[in-house]
């Protein structure tokens, strides 16, 4: 097939791509986008297969198959509770496999110095999303400790991996030969780098590590088409490091913080939260019965505890019974809830919650005067007030949903120990505040057994 | 030239993603990320480039390797996004799917 029929063909990829893009931008559409952006990838993928320059295609289709099979089954098998896992594994893969095709790269004949430094850039790239990946997958499926981890010279020991980078990318353009140790070197402190990024950001604070790693891999894609010169990567890993920018940026937002602060700092490691005092009251099952069969409009507030107590399925339960017993029913949900953008949202509709009853958290805390109860479950640092009222507490200015302003509050809690950032909650000690002791799903089940007696 | 031609693309298409997403309600985050993710595997055609042209041998396995992993990408970004777009569901419409 002639080049310039295959970009063509690319072209009209591309399109497909940005079709794709758009329409998963909202729930009517999405099923929709998300296959046309197949049939895009689809059509870039066979197109590529005709060009002249593809002369063996025992090793493409062997691993292809590899892949397809591995890629099948972890998207079949994957629970919705371990999604966040699953995409950063997805990001790192894509990763990896920009670094070796920017690698391969460097066996083209006639490289220019242009082509070399976008070759590095791939490779660093490439290799930043790989190792962060892997961190961030050991973070969140808890192979490796979860919280943020820092140490004295962290600052020092990366600048000093940023200049040897430097250092040794500049020799290898100098003179780029395949064996180079520079190259070598290249590649074991990217991925070093990678890890060195990831490790100081803790549980709380990881949608904005999987958006922004999201963001990574497409713009490794982006610079492993410069180095083979190639429209379609450049575009579409363009597109996607660009989505992957904005979507980082709506988390930071919602955490009030800016994406240095999110990078640099350790979560907590200036400030220490005024302590607060106070006595909880804890209720049983039934007082929670008594209160929720009164209630005409009650909100579900959940959080990453949902994700680990499976609660979804129960709290979905309770909500029909609530329904049916004449409540309005809505579920509000903080951007930062969970571990991934809008992770709470695939759970609930996991549960087969309607994405209408799902409310933003502007939207919710416009009318949470009038909710009778807020059922806080498993949620800390998005409904602590001490982010709207304590100067000294870290997540100060973060908005939150103002759950302490509903009629009454129920937090669903295992124990009385603080949230992920152990930042104290002056909820729990709030007016109007109950208790429910307990794993979540478990407590709930109650709830629903006072209901159907 | 050439360069400067492709800097150009990246520049529009850069600009083309920040406008597309701007405005996405939170309910789809997470497939927004997962099937933009799938598309960043369009690596899998510099891949096959690399996999298929026998230049040398280590080139040609590099690149295999590079095919399998962004295969993986690629199907599995796409597989589990549909999955998930799957569940979601308006209010009354007990199928599920077409949202």
């Amino acid at each position: 097939m002639s080049p310039v029929l295959i970009n063509t063909i690319y072209i009209i990829a591309a399109a497909l791509f940005i079709f794709g893009l758009k329409q998963l931008g909202s729930p009517a559409t999405a099923v929709r986008g998300n296959l046309l952006s197949a049939v895009g990838m689809f059509l870039a993928v066979v197109v590529t297969l005709f060009s002249r320059g593809i002369l063996e295609f025992q090793w493409i289709a062997a691993a292809a198959a590899v892949g397809a099979i591995i890629g099948a089954i972890a998207a079949q098998r994957i629970a919705m509770t371990s999604m966040p896992e699953m995409v950063a594994l997805f990001n790192g893969s894509g990763g990896i496999a920009s670094l070796l095709v920017g690698w391969a790269a460097l066996y083209n004949v006639g490289n220019t110095l242009f082509t070399i430094i976008t070759i590095l850039l791939s490779i660093l790239i490439g290799a930043v999303t790989f190792s962060g990946s892997i961190v961030a997958w050991g973070k969140l499926s808890e192979v490796m400790p979860s919280q943020a981890i820092v140490f004295g010279a962290q600052r020092i020991v990366n600048a000093l991996i940023l200049v040897a980078l430097i250092y040794c990318g500049v020799m290898f353009a100098m003179e780029p030969t395949l064996n180079s140790p520079y190259f070598f070197a290249v590649i074991a402190l990217s991925l070093i780098f990678g890890v060195m990024v990831v490790i100081p950001i803790g549980g709380a604070d990881m949608p904005v590590v999987i958006s922004l790693l999201n963001s990574y891999s497409g713009l490794a894609a982006c610079a492993a088409g410069f180095a083979i010169n190639n429209n379609i990567l450049i575009v579409a890993g363009a597109l996607v490091g660009a989505a992957g920018i904005i979507l980082t940026n709506i988390m930071c937002k919602a955490m009030n913080r800016s994406l240095a602060n999110v990078l640099f700092s350790g979560f907590g490691a200036v400030k220490t939260a005024t302590k607060v005092e106070g006595e909880v009251k804890p209720m049983t099952a039934e007082d929670a019965y008594l209160i929720l069969e009164a209630a005409s409009t009650v909100s579900f507030v959940p959080g990453y505890g949902m994700a680990v107590a499976q609660a979804q399925h129960v709290v979905r339960e309770l909500g029909e019974l609530l329904e049916a017993n004449g409540a309005e029913v809505t579920y509000a949900i903080h951007p930062v809830a969970g571990r991934m953008p809008g992770h709470m949202n695939v759970l609930l509709a996991e549960a087969n919650v309607p994405y209408d009853q799902l409310v933003e958290m502007e939207d919710i805390n416009r009318r949470i005067e009038n909710v009778d109860v807020a059922v806080v479950i498993g949620a800390n640092d998005v409904v602590n007030p001490a982010a709207r009222e304590d100067e000294n507490s870290p997540i100060y200015g973060m908005p939150i949903i103002n759950v302490d302003h509903a009629r009454t509050v129920f937090i669903l809690k295992r124990s009385m120990a603080s949230g992920f950032s152990g930042v104290d909650n002056p909820l729990f000690f709030g007016e109007n505040s109950r208790m429910l002791f307990g794993d979540a799903k478990e407590s709930i089940s109650k709830v629903i057994a006072e209901f159907k007696i | 030239m050439e360069a400067v031609f492709l800097a150009f693309v990246l520049m529009l298409s850069i600009f083309l993603g920040f406008e597309l997403i701007s405005k996405v309600p939170s309910t789809l985050h997470t497939p927004l990320m997962s099937g933009a993710n799938a598309i960043s595997g369009i690596t899998l055609v510099g891949a096959l480039g690399s996999a298929g042209a026998g230049i040398d041998l280590w080139a040609t396995w590099l690149g295999a390797v590079a095919v399998a992993f962004a295969t993986i990408n690629v199907v599995g970004g796409y597989l589990v996004t549909n999955r998930m777009l799957a569940m979601f569901r308006k209010k009354d419409d007990k199928q599920g799917g077409q949202a």
